[in-house]
């Protein structure tokens, strides 16, 4: 397992790189100080308000987040002056409690906050269940922090410490929080002074606990206690020094030699063992894995024993193992085949806590270990709970519990045998009255588990005994060879019905598996079928809620960090400000809400919706029962259905970026062309300008026709700026996302009459003909744009056809639209450009010839703004021939009341 | 033709349009006063009390619109809005709140000095149309008789398109709103209803023009109103 060892000079890359990505993350992050001590009372508060005191003379801007003064006097006074943040108010059970105000700390953002008391567990309804995790938080915002903490509290050492003192603590810190803590300083106080200070009253009892507590300070409690601080605090400098010659390249020959396993399972124990190994696994600077084999008999094992289990494997976590979970019928040897896989050096373990004769008949997990270990290390830890745990209560999950009905099945159903062998005694013989008797006791134990068919067996054999055995209807027994029979018939009756039941709990097992698997395959092959958020929302909403038989909510993150439920999902499970919470805590910091620690009192647990390295929304199932939720926070199932949810909706997410991508490319296309054309557009007629306006500036005598000439040009060459200009705004105007169209009943009379008013001068030298139908009807329509649209069409004409020429205009009806034609007698349009003329900035025969590009592009965007369309073709005779459908719009004939009165 | 002398108010934030048009106003021989702003505006023309305000609408300090409700107040000098196409609510506005014409920009010598012409004429008579006959085309109007004939022939109008014509022919050659139509035809109440106006705008435009389709006397200004057009230079903005 040794590390290829580097040159001595040089550190190994890998390991400073670890250092440079750690340091990275703590000039992020807040740093956290926190002050160790080995009891209550050595005075780590009063040397972290006198540090606070120190930071503030060097003007850094401390304030007292909160500070448990227990009413001493003197750690009163040195909190004088420091500001201090009021307490959060929060009602439980009717009780108003105060506690830290963790949202006014992160709204103040001082530059060093005090959290006195860093194991303390907060009052439900707040938004972690522990401060530890507020302080986590805290640190991540940047903010520096001091905190105390007493040696007891640590999650490690809460086993020994419960040892020694015979108090457990329930308020426990991970050891990874201390260990990550930028400095630790130990405040020590020999025991004897200690207790001085006690006697003396310095030491604050809580009334209540004062007897508890007493108990606690004991002399030989205080000893062990200061030890095991000292130690804990030597181990951590010795891991600093570890770091710092790591970081200085004086020593290159560290490497990883160990790898720890511990094998857990739904014991009580289990925890223990968890913490004997995290101890271990840090004093040998060794990875570590807790492995669980979950067994068909395991699979079945009660939701209380699961719960058990669930907390080791989270306290596994929280020390900083990997955990594995992997499925079996032998645990021995898939611990044994996964520990050689992993080439792991040690194996932990638990004492076994079951009879010597089932080991004997069953065979024993440890003894497989030890037999098949081979190089491996096996540490067996004791079995001996401690003071304060209880027997573990592994119950098999029959489906029909401990209801009075299968027995009584099991007893009706050997009455019915007797019955019938009663009927059938003189035709058939005693031995297969026997096995008449054994079939009864395999369907039971098949039917109802092993209790009902265990009884079955016992009633079978005193049946038997009673009806069969000479002397007929007495339990007594005239053949003392009966004896045998009887205990042959009921050993194989209690064998088969173990037997039977083992096949039946598989059997369960592999349908609970078979169904998890065809839920997982079905919600993944209807996935992978669909295109919209939407729909994907609503399948997995229906799949997870198949699992959970619950509600459930699938949630979006958007672009701007917003969280948005898909329609279809339960959105009115978020409607809720604390599950709004959950939901965004499930998307930064992993899942949260009911079932885990962190806001634990919302309806719903969140889970993450993970997908290639980014987090893409959150996935919300709520079921009445907490217990079952907690349950399904802990399975894989889950996980796997929020994967396959997360996949479903990156790729629609993907898809839509590319489109998106795609939009922007031909945008930046369009912001090209526009650029050439309108600096082409722009310069000639600025040309034309500024020449004309410097001629007639010059001084000196000319005709006046001439200067006319000048002026006309100059004035022509504006009115076309003015026209790009328009051009362009309605352009940007149509563009714009939701622009309304102000649209009424509009008769086109009104802006076709305009725009050839408004024409008037250019169409001049060119014959126009208009033709509007008499029956023409109100078209609803923006007529300012319609106007323009028409101008654009007419002075194309009068620009692309030589003077003389006719323009015909016509309007007509067909079906729900209206056609208006613009129809010339000039060169027409190029073949097989009729469709790319609309085109933006496009222009006949290329940018040389002039024009604006913009004209036609604005007539199609105007009709498709209003749902109709336009077209371009070249009539026969010669000329181009410019078609625009609009669609009448709703109700024209209905709200015209003024029609009959017009001619009235 | 123009009454030399009249006071012209120009109220425009733009140096070089402000030139442009104090040259062309004094060449007709018109008096100018100047101002850059609204709040100087309203203070110029209690100063001067003048004839006429051409008034920008984008002024750096307020909306030109207050400049437009200050002087209703007490002046019923008429006031045209120049304004950049594209905004025709704001000309509507402006127009609705007391303002005689507007004029779009860009606009040539000749419009503006139609559009000041006409402003100054209906102030000076007052009674607008002393003559109750106009012509238009071959079709004559008799605001006394209350006839209307074409080529000697009676056109029949209803009471509402008479109406309609009426108004339009009293505001001569200047812009009036749907707004102010509606009012001053159907009454207060219906002001919102454009719709019937369009169309009998459309029967008015069948019984009144030559070639309806393309309008030689009833002009449409998009998004605005209407102007009936008797004098020829005014081309429509």
């Amino acid at each position: 397992m040794n590390r290829t060892e580097l040159d001595g000079d040089r550190p190994d890359p890998e390991a400073l790189l670890e250092v440079a990505r750690a340091e990275e993350a703590r000039a992020k992050r807040g740093e956290l100080k926190i002050f160790f001590g080995a009891a209550p009372g050595v005075g780590k508060t009063y040397a972290m308000l006198e540090a606070a005191r120190r930071a503030r003379a060097e003007k850094i801007d401390v304030v007292v987040g909160v500070v448990e003064t227990h009413g001493r006097s003197e750690t009163a006074a040195l909190l004088e002056g420091l500001e201090r943040l009021a307490p959060r108010t929060i009602e439980y059970r009717g009780k108003p409690l105060q506690e830290f105000d963790l949202e006014a700390a992160l709204a103040r953002r001082p530059g060093l906050l005090l959290v006195d008391e860093l194991a303390h567990t907060n009052v439900p309804g707040s938004q972690h269940r522990k401060r530890w995790q507020d302080v986590d938080l805290l640190l991540s915002s940047g903010i520096d922090i001091y905190t105390t903490l007493n040696v007891q509290h640590l999650e490690s050492l809460n086993d020994v410490v419960a040892q020694i003192t015979w108090v457990r603590v329930r308020e426990t810190v991970p050891d990874a929080v201390f260990d990550r803590a930028d400095d630790v300083e130990l405040c020590d106080l020999p025991a004897d002074e200690l207790l001085e200070r006690l006697q003396e009253g310095k030491v604050y009892l809580p009334e209540q606990a004062r007897h508890a507590t007493e108990a606690f300070f004991r002399k030989g409690n205080l000893l062990a206690l200061r030890e095991l601080a000292l130690r804990r605090m030597a181990q951590r400098v010795d891991s600093d020094v570890h770091a710092y010659r790591r970081a200085h390249g004086i020593s290159t020959t560290w490497a990883m030699s160990e790898r720890i396993l511990v094998c857990i399972g739904p014991s009580q124990n289990g925890p223990r063992l968890v913490r004997a190994a995290a101890r271990m696994a840090a004093g040998l600077r060794a990875e570590w894995i807790a492995l669980h084999v979950e067994t068909p008999r395991l699979a079945l094992v009660r939701v209380t024993g699961r719960g058990t289990l669930a907390e080791t494997i989270r306290l596994a976590e929280s020390l900083g193992a990997e955990v594995v979970n992997i499925g079996g019928e032998s645990i021995g040897e898939r611990i044994l085949e996964y520990a050689r896989a992993r080439n792991v050096t040690r194996l932990v373990v638990g004492k076994p806590s079951q009879p010597r004769w089932r080991e004997l008949l069953g065979g024993s997990v440890l003894d497989t270990l030890v037999r098949g270990s081979g190089a491996i290390d096996v540490h067996v830890i004791s079995g001996d709970e401690g003071p304060l745990a209880r027997r573990p209560t592994l119950q098999p999950a029959t489906p029909s519990g401990a209801s009075p009905i299968p027995y009584a099945w099991a007893v009706a159903g050997v009455v019915g045998v007797t019955g019938v062998c009663t009927l059938l005694y003189s035709y058939i013989d005693l031995s297969d009255i026997i096995m008449l008797y054994l079939l009864v006791i395999m369907v039971t134990a098949a039917r109802f588990g092993r209790g009902p068919s265990i009884l079955a067996a016992v009633v079978s054999v005193a049946a038997f005994n009673f009806c069969f055995v000479p002397p007929f209807y007495t339990f007594a027994v005239a053949d003392a060879r009966y004896m045998l029979t009887f205990g042959v018939m009921l050993l194989v009756g209690i064998v088969i019905s173990g037997l039977t039941e083992r096949v039946r709990m598989q059997a369960e097992a592999a349908r609970g598996r078979e169904q998890r698997t065809a839920i997982l395959y079905s919600l993944s092959r209807e996935l992978a079928q669909l295109r919209h958020k939407q729909s994907i929302g609503t399948s997995a909403a229906r799949h997870v809620a198949e699992l959970a038989g619950g509600r459930v909510v699938v949630l979006v993150a958007g672009a701007d960090d917003s969280l948005t439920p898909l329609q279809g999902t339960d959105v009115e499970l978020v409607a809720d400000p604390l599950e709004q919470a959950a939901a965004r805590q499930a998307l930064e910091r992993g899942p949260a809400g009911a079932g885990t620690d962190t806001l634990s009192s919302a309806k719903a647990l969140y889970v993450p919706l993970q997908a290639v390295g980014r987090t893409i929304g959150v996935l919300g199932v709520t079921t009445g029962d907490p217990v079952r939720l907690r349950h399904l926070a802990e399975q894989e199932l889950l996980a796997a259905m929020s994967g396959q949810v997360a996949l479903a909706l990156h790729r629609v997410l993907l898809a839509q970026e590319a489109q998106q991508a795609e939009l922007r490319a031909r945008t930046e296309e369009l912001r090209g062309a526009l650029l050439s054309s309108v600096s082409h557009d722009l310069r000639t007629p600025l040309t034309a300008i500024s020449t004309a306006a410097s001629v007639l500036g010059q001084a000196g005598p000319m005709a006046d026709e001439k200067r006319r000439e000048f002026a006309s040009s100059i004035y022509e060459e504006a009115l076309g700026l003015g026209r790009l200009v328009t051009n362009l705004l309605h352009m940007t105007r149509l563009e714009t996302p939701g622009v309304a169209l102000r649209r009424e009943w509009t008769p086109l009379e009104d802006p076709i009459g305009a725009a050839l008013t408004r024409l008037e001068r250019a169409l001049g030298r060119h014959m126009v003909n208009v033709s509007l139908a008499p029956d023409l009807p109100p078209v609803l329509l923006d007529e300012v744009l319609f106007e323009h649209l028409m101008l654009n069409l007419l002075e194309n004409a009068a620009k692309y056809t030589p003077p003389g020429s006719a323009i015909d205009v016509s309007a007509r009806v067909e079906g729900a639209s209206v056609v208006v034609e613009v129809a010339d007698r000039g060169g027409g349009i190029p073949a097989g450009q009729e469709d790319r003329i609309f085109e933006k900035y496009f222009r006949v025969g290329g940018p040389a010839q002039g024009g604006f590009g913009l004209g036609l592009a604005i007539c199609r965007a105007i009709a498709v703004a209003h749902g109709g369309t336009i077209t371009a073709a070249n009539r026969p005779q010669g000329g181009a021939l410019f078609c625009v459908t609009m669609p009448i719009g709703e109700e024209t004939q209905t709200a015209l009341p003024s029609a009959q009165e017009a001619t009235a | 033709m123009s009454e030399p002398g009249a006071l012209i108010l120009i109220v425009e934030d733009e140096p070089s349009v402000r030139r442009s048009l104090r040259t062309i106003l004094l060449d007709c021989g018109f008096r100018v006063v100047e101002a850059e702003t609204a709040a100087e505006a309203v203070l110029r023309a209690r100063e001067h009390n003048p004839d006429l305000v051409l008034l920008d609408l984008g002024l750096p300090d307020r909306d030109g619109l207050t400049v437009v409700t200050a002087m209703r107040a007490w002046s019923l000098a008429p006031v045209i809005v120049l304004s950049a196409r594209g905004q025709e609510d704001d000309k509507v506005t402006a127009l609705d709140s007391g303002a005689d014409d507007y004029l779009m920009k860009p606009f040539s010598a000749n419009e503006l000095l139609a559009r000041i012409r006409v402003a100054l004429r209906h102030v000076a008579q007052r009674t607008p149309l002393r003559d109750p006959v106009v012509e238009l085309g071959d079709v004559r109007v008799d605001l006394g008789r209350r006839v209307v004939t074409r080529s000697g022939q009676e056109i029949h109008l209803t009471p509402h398109e008479y109406k309609l014509l009426e108004v339009l022919l009293r505001h001569a050659d200047r812009v009036v709103t749907h707004r102010q139509l509606l009012n001053e035809v159907w009454g207060p109440g219906h002001s919102t209803e454009t719709r019937y106006l369009r169309v009998y705008m459309v029967a008015l435009r069948q019984k009144l023009e030559p070639v309806p389709g393309r309008p030689r006397w009833i002009i449409t200004e998009p998004g605005v109103g209407y102007r009936l057009r008797l004098d020829r230079e005014l081309a429509s903005s």
